[in-house]
């Protein structure tokens, strides 16, 4: 209670714990809100998944700094309530479907894509689609005709004979909604556009389905990577793991680090020569190399890479730290009363020796955590980050290789590092408060 | 931190009790020829580490079989000369085998891995590094130890550069702040501290982004521009532009921490009793400061430079894969993404001998500085 009453006077570790409880909470929220299999199947989803989500789209908030929004993704489906269908018999073979897809473009800049999914329904004959666009002042362009599959993506970026048939030098999204097409710098004109949707299909029970949409230049609270991936999924969970890692590591290193500790201080002799050994071969030997190594030849799991790192960490300078503690506490009159009535060595060091530094363990511990969470980070930067799992340092990785600092696309780097940043931060803040109350020839320096 | 005030182990005074008789010299010396011994037997163990992890255990032989059965027995069967096609399936099978005997024999894998684990041990501490199987040096050679001589001196210059800025920015850093104890710099200072947990590679990121990408003001990566210009002078300022980001890099790491480290260990010592005596004495600030406070603070201060070289030596691989720096991090990097296992060896070979240099020439810097092992103090420091 003391000691708690203590932290509270340091405004820096109030920071730190704040932020700690806030990363906790964001990662119960990601691990219910979205299960670890439905997480693992959005990121791992292809075109499947995210084809209706732009590429490299900033996030959302960027517009708060600009004067001009960037244009988000619209989307209009003929399954909306707003999208009347209308269904007209011809012949005994031969039915139209018509509907409108009216909306308010009120952005200046030109959508990134355009395309148009289909979903049909036909035993035989395919059903046959011709669509003609409205602009707000009047222009009615025809876009072309075509025969449908099944399931089929019209991309309207990508038709070239519809670009050679448009005025100017655009892309047909941009000659699409540009108010002048030839001018030098063209801009979209605002207001309400159509996209008319005629099909024709040869059977009763046929029937076709459409969805229009314009991939925007913002998508979300995160945005998206070069494979359309929203990247919250992959932050949000990021959070859990980064968590877990880096927790898990530390206690598994300070907890092994101070019951070796305590071993070699109560034998002496050979036992602690030989501890002391290994850490000195354990300094040598380059931690993140080693990493590298196992993770190219043998596994890229995180758990194997957590193990391989937790060993590796094991024999650090913290024993040392406890080594001399122990040292003074193995003298105590405490330790001689418990030999005198024949405890066991067992029970000298798990009972008496241990309990007595936990104390010094916290601020260790704490302070390690960032350490791990940045060599996770380092790892997947390396391109050994799990093959699975979506990871911080994994956006990074993503985000250098697709040259996203070269393109200008800094919310890819910068969402991910900032949050590595915050997390390091807030456990550095609050080891190094913990570390001013244990240690006390520290205090009030 | 919390373990900053301890010695790294046995860089106290190695001889027990060493008479009075004794020299400086001669203790000084017996010291450091200890140290030289530990350390030694402490780089062969590391690489034999390595040299095992390197092989997979020697499951790296197993794949060099398949692959040389593979080849082997394609060569055999794409073989379309008349004696080759009379040969029935068992004489060409026999006719593989054989082929892959030679073969193993030529590259030494008929003899058991253990064996030649012990081979490999002795070859990398002696340098002999032998050939790369993916890799060549600028000059064009297949030799690893001129693969790695190559990139041996970007990584010195880098690394050189960045820790000597460091050590003495916040050695002078950290006796500026415990003059100025308490003032708003010093605040600063300790607020900052806990950034230091953030890794060099992870501060480059930033620095790119800002003063590359953003600012254009700074190259990306790499050491020298590609063509490199042809003067001299001309060279040295392209150098320094492709050095200024990575060794910045470096430096804002470290920088609060250690010198944070630094000034308490100055107010520490700084509180002393024989300081206070100084101070009654009269003698100037200047005086104490250079006699009572930095004098004994020096060992304590080297020990902590030594475990933060360490640790800094370790994220080589990664800042120079960030920067593009073309030094032994960055080649370590792509032997291991090529399976080059001699390269792998032969990097880490490298590192351990320059940490073990690192710690030995500290150790030494310690010897020099640290009264107990000049003078000759008792026993082993805790």
């Amino acid at each position: 209670m003391r000691n708690l009453r203590e932290i509270l006077q340091y405004p820096t570790a109030i920071i730190g714990l704040i932020i700690i409880l806030g990363l906790i909470g964001v990662s119960i929220y990601a691990v219910v809100a979205l299960p670890y299999s439905e997480a693992i199947r959005l990121w791992r989803g292809g075109e499947d998944v995210w084809s209706k989500n732009p590429k490299t789209a900033a996030p959302t908030w960027v517009n708060l700094f600009r004067r001009q929004d960037l244009p988000a993704t619209i989307k209009v489906s003929s399954e909306d309530e707003s999208v009347e269908k209308t269904r007209e018999v011809v012949t005994e073979d031969m039915t139209d479907i018509d509907f409108f897809f009216t909306f308010d473009y009120l952005y200046h800049g030109f959508p990134r894509e355009i395309s148009i999914f289909f979903e049909t329904q036909y035993d035989e004959k395919n059903p046959h689609v011709s669509m003609t666009w409205l602009t707000p002042d009047g222009r009615e362009i025809r876009i072309g005709s075509m025969s449908l599959e099944r399931s089929a993506t019209y991309r309207v970026s990508q038709d070239s004979t519809l670009q050679r048939r448009l005025p100017g030098d655009l892309p047909p999204h941009q000659a699409l909604f540009a108010a002048d097409p030839e001018a030098e710098n063209p801009e979209a004109l605002q207001g309400p556009y159509t996209l008319q949707v005629s099909a024709k299909v040869f059977e009763p029970e046929a029937d076709v389905d459409a969805e229009l949409v314009m991939y925007g230049e913002v998508h979300g609270i995160a945005g998206t990577d070069h494979r359309r991936r929203d990247l919250s999924v992959a932050l949000l969970w990021g959070t859990p793991i980064a968590l877990a890692f880096g927790l898990l590591a530390a206690v598994g290193t300070s907890l092994t680090t101070m019951i070796i500790a305590g071993v070699g201080t109560w034998f002496g002799g050979w036992v602690d020569g030989l501890i002391q050994r290994i850490t000195e071969v354990n300094l040598i030997l380059p931690t993140l190399p080693i990493l590298i190594m196992v993770g190219t030849f043998y596994s890229r799991s995180l758990w194997l890479m957590l193990g391989v790192l937790i060993l590796l960490s094991i024999f650090g300078g913290g024993i040392k730290t406890y080594r001399a503690i122990f040292l003074q506490v193995k003298e105590s009159p405490y330790i001689e009363a418990a030999q005198a009535y024949g405890a066991s060595d067992a029970r000298v060091i798990f009972r008496y020796l241990i309990p007595r530094i936990i104390p010094m363990l916290l601020p260790n511990l704490i302070t390690l955590v960032p350490g791990f969470v940045f060599t996770e980070a380092a790892l997947a930067l390396l391109g050994l980050g799990d093959p699975i799992l979506p990871t911080w340092g994994k956006v990074i990785n993503d985000a250098r290789f697709n040259g996203a600092l070269y393109q200008g696309n800094y919310y890819w780097m910068l969402e991910p590092s900032v949050l590595l940043m915050i997390t390091g931060l807030a456990f550095s803040l609050l080891g190094f408060s913990l570390d001013r109350i244990f240690n006390p020839r520290l205090r009030g320096m | 931190m919390s373990d900053a005030t301890l010695t790294l182990e046995g860089q106290g005074p190695a001889q027990e009790q060493a008479g009075p008789s004794t020299s400086t010299a001669v203790r000084v010396a017996k010291y450091t020829g200890v140290r030289l011994v530990m350390l030694f037997f402490t780089v062969v163990i590391g690489i034999y580490l390595v040299v095992l992890v390197a092989n997979m255990g020697g499951y790296v032989d197993e794949i060099r079989r398949g692959a040389i059965r593979e080849q082997v027995s394609i060569a055999v069967f794409a073989d379309q000369s008349p004696e080759m096609r009379d040969m029935t399936a068992e004489e060409k099978r026999q006719l593989i085998e054989e082929r892959v005997a030679i073969e193993e024999k030529r590259i030494g894998l008929d003899r058991p891995f253990i064996v030649r684990s012990f081979g490999f041990l002795q070859n990398a501490i002696t340098l002999n590094l032998g050939f790369s199987t993916d890799m060549t040096s600028d000059s064009g050679s297949r030799q690893v130890r001129l693969i790695l001589l190559e990139r041996l001196p970007p990584t010195l210059l880098l690394w050189g550069a960045a820790n000597i800025t460091l050590f003495f920015v916040s050695l002078f850093l950290g006796l500026f702040l415990s003059r100025k104890y308490g003032s708003f710099l010093d605040r600063m200072i300790i607020a900052l501290a806990p950034t230091s947990s953030a890794p060099a590679w992870f501060y480059g990121l930033f620095l790119i982004l800002i003063f590359a990408a953003a600012l254009r003001l700074l190259p990306f990566g790499g050491m020298v521009d590609a063509p490199p210009p042809t003067s001299n002078v001309l060279y040295a300022i392209n150098l320094l532009e492709h050095l200024i980001l990575p060794a910045s890099a470096i430096v804002i790491s470290s920088i609060f921490l250690q010198a944070y480290n630094f000034r308490t260990f100055f107010l520490i010592y700084s509180s002393e009793d024989y300081v206070e005596m100084a101070k009654a004495k009269g003698l100037s600030d200047r005086d104490i400061e250079r006699r009572y406070v930095l004098r004994p603070v020096l060992p304590t201060i080297i020990t902590q430079f030594a475990l933060l070289l360490i640790y800094v030596w370790m994220g080589a691989t990664i800042l120079e894969t960030v920067f593009n720096w073309p030094g032994l991090g960055r080649t370590l990097f792509q032997a291991i993404g090529l399976y080059d296992t001699a390269t792998i060896v032969g990097a880490q070979v490298i590192f351990a001998y320059l940490l073990a240099a690192t710690v030995f020439f500290l150790d030494i810097i310690y010897a020099l500085v640290d009264p107990r092992v000049r003078i000759g103090g008792q026993g082993r420091t805790r």
